[in-house]
């Protein structure tokens, strides 16, 4: 194998490559980019955008998954984060007041930041597995989200607001800007500071890492209330794309896509080594994925059978035992007696 | 004996990892009723050539017979099924389940489909007396008896899968004396009933107690096969190391060296204990003084290492540095006041396996540093590549997996990330065990040369002669009770004996 197929980034990149070339073919206009009103529209514009709360969620979870810890809550932070700034600015008087807003939206970052230590308190402080300590938030999240909401769809009239979500800024969603921005921060705080050396160092060997003097419960601590973060500013971005709040159905099943997004993009759930710009590439292939199938028309009964084999499709190409053994039977299809003969020498 | 036919034959075998030659060309015979030694430095092979033995790597090249008959072994289960069967150095069992479950698991006597446990049981206890000579209660879970009872426990489990050839992969290395005569004892039976045992060892003396034939590799090549008897320890030390006799020969120079001037007092622990664990002791050291802490396995030597580093909370007194007036309450509070402690588990406590040798050396300095003092990736390398080359770790790149090095060479990486936070207290748990003796005599020379240069150590082992050869003083715990220190002039391996058994 080439250095260049051995990158980490190789697969995922060449399936997310297959997935957009399957579009072309199948819709040749799919890639095609039109300005209306100095707004940019098209396919992989709508990609990006629908698929930046995604993208969040699967950073945050991303740097958990190092340590070998999973979050289950990030539906739920989506569905709370989403449902107190709704609920805060459809009380206000002047609902496109930039004060109210900000203040909205701080609130609701605040608040997942909370709810993120909460998980991280019960697994670096308590002790509780990762599984068990954030399907408890999972659960009791949906229920606060409902309570926020009152049970109802809170809808918000506000289009300050609404830019979050579906505005533009310099011809692109802005949601492109807010992700890059999170993306940034990652990057930064991990590959420019010892921080990622620790994640990945708790993540394979919590014990040896504690002894070389590393804070592990800290390091612990702290990427789930990054995760967290993550997770409230993806349910700001849903619900201004919107303009309401359903606590019953925002961010459902984000945790499973997230987890999916993380292991596409290389990063083990044993902990260790991470890959966020691999992360990112599962997400869009996520995404991608979902655009595929609604556009060629699936029908909708059949839509998640058809998501999933294309999933395990994705996990078999990315298995090296898996593609070894391909190849294996590729090199001998053609002297059967080979294999034969094979058994009695070695 | 080489009338007879060999029961197990390995012939040309090779195998290789990305950019490492693991075996070349390596042959290895077993007679029934023989005890094989299988002897080496680390990365001699020994390991690997075990492995593919065993069906946990698959041979690249070369043949394996049985009997005579090649079989091909691809998994662990073709290995069983060829009748070779394996304990290796850590115990593979599960300390929760009960003695006769870990016996028969996955083979558990059943009638319609239902475990008969009466059975299993009495099976078990069977087994275990008639070819272990060993009465205990089988339905009690495992980790309720000692390491040297699992070890017994484990062989009965290998040997009830009818097994032709036994390896026994460093199974004395946490054993004591009286446990390693009893397993001893019992491979002589297995011997006489015509099993054939490999056995991977480190220790000479038991090499020759029990050994009949020894098989040496070094580098991942043969060297050759002897007989035990015709062999002399010389000859099998140079065997083994090659041409690095002279890193032996320079020690007792080195430590017989006029006696170096000590500093003032660095570090007292005053009435320090920890209940099950030692009881309250007194001990200080001085600036560039070596004590050494001899005694026998479980005498509360690791348990006194681990409160001096604050890894354990003591249940009595206190660690105090005279100098700055300062306590150890934790290892960062330890790292903070310059101690570092290599612990006895390399792999448990020590080593991060996944992360490249360069982030493995770098790992407590930066930690030490706080995340936002980054050492720059150049610094990195070059002090990644700097304790390379002072301390001969192989293979010489910063960039290799840590857990793809041998165990010597990982001990290196943790003494490197170590002695890069500049110590003045260097607490090594072990530092020598399950090592080879080349990087044996570079660890020993390493700590004389230091503790010249004012480092001090707290130095731990198993063997004697080691502690003596780098010592200032010794302490010497029996039954997690410090009972006697002895200083330089009158040290000798006699006076520590009789202090440590007693009497």
């Amino acid at each position: 194998m080439s250095p260049f197929m051995k990158h980490h980034l190789f697969w995922p990149l060449c399936v997310l490559a297959a997935l957009l070339l399957f579009n072309l073919c199948y819709s040749p206009d799919f890639f095609s980019i039109t300005i209306h009103d100095g707004h940019l529209y098209g396919s992989l514009i709508d990609i990006l955008n629908f698929g930046a709360p995604l993208i969040l969620v699967a950073i945050g979870m991303t740097l958990v998954v190092a340590t070998k810890g999973i979050d289950l809550s990030v539906g739920s932070i989506v569905a709370i984060s989403g449902a107190i700034a709704c609920l805060r600015i459809s009380s206000g008087a002047d609902q496109n007041s930039m004060g109210l807003i900000l203040g909205s939206v701080l609130l609701a970052v605040l608040l997942s930041l909370v709810l993120g230590a909460w998980n991280g308190l019960l697994v670096s402080g308590a002790g509780i597995q990762p599984i068990i300590a954030t399907l408890i938030l999972m659960v009791a999240g949906r229920g606060i989200a409902q309570l926020i909401t009152g049970g109802q769809i809170i809808t918000v009239t506000s289009s300050n607001y609404a830019y979050i979500g579906s505005g533009s800024l310099a011809a692109l969603p802005f949601s492109i800007f807010v992700v890059a921005l999170v993306l940034m921060i990652a990057l930064l705080l991990t590959r420019r500071t010892a921080l990622g050396l620790f994640i990945e160092s708790v993540g394979c060997n919590p014990a040896a890492s504690s002894m070389s003097g590393i804070r592990a419960h800290w390091v612990i601590l702290s990427v789930y209330v990054f995760c967290g973060v993550c997770a409230g500013i993806a349910g700001l971005l849903l619900s201004s794309n919107v303009s309401s709040a359903d606590g019953n159905n925002a961010g459902l099943w984000y945790e499973l896509d997230a987890i999916l997004a993380v292991v596409i993009g290389g990063t083990s759930l044993n902990g260790g080594r991470f890959y966020l710009t691999g992360t990112v590439i599962g997400a869009l292939i996520i995404q991608t994925l979902t655009t595929t199938i609604y556009m060629i028309g699936v029908p909708p009964e059949i839509t998640l059978v058809v998501k999933a084999f294309v999933v395990l499709a994705v996990c078999l190409i990315q298995s090296d035992a898996f593609r070894a053994a391909i190849a294996a039977r590729w090199k001998s299809r053609h002297y059967p007696a080979e294999k034969e003969m094979g058994r009695h020498v070695s | 004996m080489s009338t007879q036919m060999p029961i197990l034959q390995m012939t040309g075998i090779h195998k290789r990892f990305p950019g490492v030659k693991a075996l070349t060309d390596v042959k290895l015979r077993l007679y029934p009723g023989e005890v094989h030694a299988l002897m080496g430095e680390n990365g001699a092979g020994k390991s690997t050539l075990i492995k593919v033995l065993t069906g946990v790597y698959s041979i690249d090249e070369g043949l394996v017979e049985m009997d005579g008959t090649p079989v091909s072994i691809h998994s662990p289960q073709d290995s069983q099924a060829a009748g070779i069967s394996t304990v290796y150095q850590e115990v593979n069992l599960c300390p929760n389940l009960s003695v006769a479950e870990n016996i028969f698991i996955g083979r558990e006597p059943r009638r319609f489909g239902c475990i008969q446990w009466k059975e299993m049981n009495l099976r078990a206890a069977e087994l275990l007396t008639e070819r272990m000579n060993l009465h205990i209660d089988v339905t009690l879970p495992l980790h309720s008896y000692s390491v040297a009872v699992q070890q017994l426990v484990a062989i009965a489990r290998a040997l009830n899968i009818s097994a032709k050839v036994l390896i026994l992969d460093e199974p004395t290395s946490s054993l004591d004396q009286n446990e390693v005569d009893q397993l001893f004892r019992i491979m002589r039976k297995l011997q006489q009933e015509g099993l054939s045992i490999l056995f991977v060892t480190h220790f000479l003396d038991q090499m020759y107690e029990i050994s009949d034939r020894v098989t040496i590799l070094r580098g991942g090549e043969l060297v050759g096969e002897y007989m035990a008897k015709e062999l002399s320890r010389l000859d099998l030390v140079l065997k083994m190391i090659g041409k690095e006799l002279h890193l032996l020969e320079e020690l007792p120079v080195l430590a017989a060296e006029d006696q170096h001037s000590l500093g003032d007092e660095l570090i007292r622990a005053e009435g320090l204990g920890r209940k099950g664990g030692i009881e309250p002791f007194d001990l200080s050291i001085r600036k560039g003084e070596v004590v050494g802490l001899a005694g026998l396995l479980g005498s509360g030597r690791t348990e006194a290492a681990r409160l001096f580093f604050g890894a354990d909370k003591p249940d009595f007194g206190q660690v105090t540095l005279p100098a700055s007036g300062g306590g150890v309450h934790s290892p960062r509070e330890a790292i903070g006041r310059r101690i570092a402690f290599c612990s006895e588990n390399r792999k448990t406590e020590g080593i991060i396996g996944d992360l490249t040798v360069r982030e493995n050396i770098i790992l407590a300095l930066q930690a030490k540093d706080g995340m936002f003092r980054t050492i720059s990736r150049k610094r990195q390398e070059e002090l990644a590549g700097e304790y390379i080359r002072m301390l001969n770790i192989n293979p010489p790149s910063p960039d290799q997996l840590i857990k793809n090095l041998s165990g010597g060479n990982q001990q290196k990486v943790l003494l490197a990330r170590w002695l890069l936070t500049e110590p003045q207290l260097f607490i090594l748990d072990e530092p020598t065990r399950g090592i080879d003796i080349g990087a044996k005599a570079e660890i020993q020379k390493l700590v004389l040369t230091l503790s010249r240069q004012g480092m001090s150590f707290l130095f731990i082992s198993s063997e004697l002669e080691e502690v003596l050869r780098v010592s200032d003083r010794i302490a010497i715990l029996r039954d997690r009770r410090k009972v006697k220190e002895i200083s330089e002039k009158d040290m000798s391996q006699q006076q520590i004996m009789q202090a440590i058994a007693g009497g």
